[in-house]
């Protein structure tokens, strides 16, 4: 079997994908990234732009208001282990559950319109949503402080089986405490079951279908093929992912706030599918990988590394690219994103798939005249 | 009857700087047909003219404090307080509206260059990909401004002779308490002042005309020999311009930091959506509307009936319009419309 085909059976692709997740903590050693707090986030936007991709990507529908159902799942799951149980299970179905209810709903509104129209609707849904959690919806949201577990929670599930600890009770499977690496692997695990349902619906007649309606809908609408049902399900199933990333999101960390329904919240996973290149399988979770790295890498810099490491320059020159450099860093690590964003939105609309494919195809041409020069050659003699 | 006299007032004045926002959106959108997401940066552009003009006016230098006299004392004093005195002083007191004089020119470059440099690219491109680059530039000039200028909002002060409040309740023989901050008022009165010129711009002159004729059939105005996108690169920078000076008058009402332009983003969109793509008029009429609707939306009694109904009735309209008549509350049949 050659290389190409042998890439084209799920198995195999789910095989390279499984090692590759769950030996994150190794391979991503020597660039210092692997820590457990940097690959649970890995895994979580893993999922939730994965979610995303199956909507933006396959119909072409840009939402800008993922972030609610993410907000929801993050609500839910802290309700979750503040009655029932510090268990991650419910917490994690039960965000699912809530996160799908509410795109059912906002779906079903939305999707009436199509192109910008959908996005405002989206944004409006996203801008009602987090300002009712910030005001009206206090006693269930607790407004600006957030959601938090606190000693006195009735936890009726725990309490009937197990007496009370001292301090806060953390979250846990079966009593695996989640924390730390074994929380990195619940995520990775959930992000693995992502990934292959993603990749199934990418091959599917559901998934075709969905790529027929994002490159000629009224073509489908003309053939008598009713789009609606496709699309509302592409974007539930899209809003069960965000809920289950904002239900990792409490379970490794847990408490809830407004601020991550705001609508740039949502601009933030639009960023990452785009970069790393929308519509594709693997693209979003790279575009998570660089922006999470990144992110982590430049924050952590400031004025003084900065001078360390153009030390090598004269000190006139030094001091130029410091003080220019130093706006991009820290702080400003949003400047360096949103330059790259844009950077990627007008030369690359792939994203960074793309670049990987233009090199390739690079590659393939500058080798193709040499193995004909061969074969004239060889004719010749 | 108090309580809705002062309720009005602050809606139209809301309702004045959403029709100035949304004016500059669907001017951009109706000319050249692109959806541009940078435009609450731009807003957040003109108030931080203000900023600029502040700062610049008010340059000190380190001067001996001479009323105290037990030991040096420097403290700093702005260049125009020493050269002209008390007129200087005033100057510096009256910087926001003299910051109109720095944001026409200022804003009208930065929109030529923002449709010259990257917009102009995108014509072809979906609505999507428009949304998307000008929605990473929104984040550059967020972040540009973030990192001149700080994270905090500067309190840019209004003129103290305005800066209190006007008896309304005088002028117009009801009670005497009946008060409303001067700086709002003159918002009000400058947002009017502004929408009109652009209407007049474009009713009585012969640019106005070919724009407008532009706007209704680009095409046939091409095949008539004229040039046509030179004039809608105009249009942008107007569109600026008229954005940057809502912004930049809007400093007193509302500090100005680097944020703010995201919040008025989704504002603006969702006023251009009601009133109706691409119409000026919808627009203007839907920004004192909806200004309207806020802020009586916020009376404690109306919130007694429908509790947090001032925090979203805005975008309840908004989806309303959209499932209901997509085409807004003034737009031309067909456009944008499925």
């Amino acid at each position: 079997m050659s290389k190409r085909s042998l890439l084209k059976n799920d198995w195999v692709v789910m095989a390279l994908f499984t090692v590759a997740v769950l030996s994150m903590p190794i391979w991503l050693a020597p660039i210092g990234a692997a820590y457990p707090d940097l690959l649970q986030k890995f895994a979580i936007f893993g999922i939730f732009a994965i979610g995303y991709n199956i909507l933006f990507g396959l119909t072409g529908y840009l939402s800008f208001g993922h972030a609610v159902f993410l907000g929801v799942g993050s609500y839910t799951a802290v309700w979750s282990f503040k009655l029932l149980t510090m268990n991650v299970l419910p917490a994690v179905l039960f965000a699912m559950v809530v996160g799908g209810l509410f795109a059912v709903v906002i779906g079903y509104l939305s999707l009436r319109r199509s192109g910008i129209y959908f996005s405002i609707l989206t944004l409006a849904f996203a801008q009602m949503s987090y300002n009712m959690a910030y005001s009206v919806l206090t006693p269930i949201t607790n407004g600006e402080t957030g959601l938090q577990l606190t000693k006195t929670d009735p936890r009726m599930i725990d309490a009937m089986f197990v007496a009370p600890g001292e301090g806060l009770p953390s979250t846990n499977l079966f009593g695996m405490s989640m924390s730390g690496y074994s929380g990195f692997y619940f995520c990775a695990v959930l992000l693995i079951i992502g990934f292959f349902i993603s990749l199934r619906i990418f091959r599917s007649p559901f998934g075709l279908k969905l790529l027929a309606i994002k490159s000629n809908q009224n073509r489908m609408l003309y053939t008598g093929f009713n789009t609606k049902p496709y699309l509302l399900t592409a974007f539930v199933i899209s809003g069960v992912y965000a809920g289950l990333a904002g239900a990792l999101m409490a379970v490794t960390d847990p408490l809830a706030g407004a601020e991550r329904m705001q609508w740039t919240a949502s601009g933030e996973v639009v960023l990452m599918t785009i970069l790393g290149g929308v519509g594709t399988l693997i693209g979003p979770l790279l575009g998570v990988g660089i922006i999470k790295y990144f992110e982590n890498i430049f924050s952590a810099l400031n004025t003084n590394t900065l001078h360390q490491t153009f030390s090598f320059l004269p000190d006139w020159l030094e001091d130029i690219v410091v003080a220019i450099s130093s706006h991009f860093v820290g702080d400003g690590w949003h400047l360096t994103l949103g330059v790259l964003f844009m950077v990627i939105v007008i030369f690359l609309p792939g994203g960074v798939m793309e670049g990987f494919q233009r090199i390739a195809a690079l590659a393939r041409r500058l080798s193709r005249p040499q193995q004909e020069k061969a074969i004239q050659t060889s004719e010749q003699e | 009857m108090d309580a809705i006299l002062i309720q009005i007032l602050n809606g139209l004045d809301k309702g004045g700087a959403y029709a100035l926002i949304a004016l500059g959106l669907t001017l951009v959108f109706g000319t050249l047909g692109v959806v541009n997401f940078a435009h609450g940066a731009l807003f957040m552009l003109g108030a931080f003219c203000a900023v600029i003009t502040q700062k610049l006016l008010t340059v000190s230098k380190l001067v001996k404090d001479e009323s105290i006299t037990f030991f040096d004392a420097y403290k700093e004093t702005p260049y125009l307080e020493l050269w002209w005195g008390d007129f200087g002083k005033t100057i510096i007191d009256w910087s926001v509206p003299i910051s109109i004089l720095l944001t026409v020119p200022l804003m009208l470059l930065i929109g030529l260059s923002m449709e010259r440099g990257l917009i102009r690219y995108f014509y072809k491109r979906s609505h999507a990909e428009q949304i998307l680059v000008t929605f990473g530039l929104a984040i550059v000039l967020q972040e540009i401004v973030r990192s001149l200028f700080g994270a905090n909002p500067i309190p840019t002060p209004a003129p103290s002779i305005i800066a209190g409040s006007a008896p309304i309740g005088a002028f117009l023989g009801l009670d005497e308490a009946l008060v409303y901050p001067w700086w709002r008022l003159i918002y009000l009165l400058f947002s009017v002042f502004t929408v009109s010129a652009v209407f007049a711009f474009l009713q009585l002159t012969t640019f106005g005309m070919v724009v407008r004729a532009g706007m209704h059939d680009r095409e046939t105005v091409g095949l008539l020999g004229i040039n046509v996108e030179r004039r809608f690169t105009i249009v942008f920078g107007i569109a600026a311009v008229v954005t940057g000076l809502a912004g930049a008058m809007y400093a007193p009402i509302l500090s100005p930091d680097y944020h703010m332009g995201m919040d008025f983003l989704v504002l603006s969109f969702i006023v251009v959506v009601v009133g109706g793509m691409g119409s000026l008029r919808g627009a203007v009429a839907a920004g004192f509307l909806l200004g309207l609707l806020q802020s009586f939306a916020s009376m404690n009694e109306v919130k007694s009936i429908l509790p947090g109904i001032d925090q979203i009735i805005i975008y309840l309209v908004a989806v309303v319009i959209i499932l209901v008549r997509p085409r807004g509350l003034m737009g031309r049949k067909g456009v944008m419309e499925e």
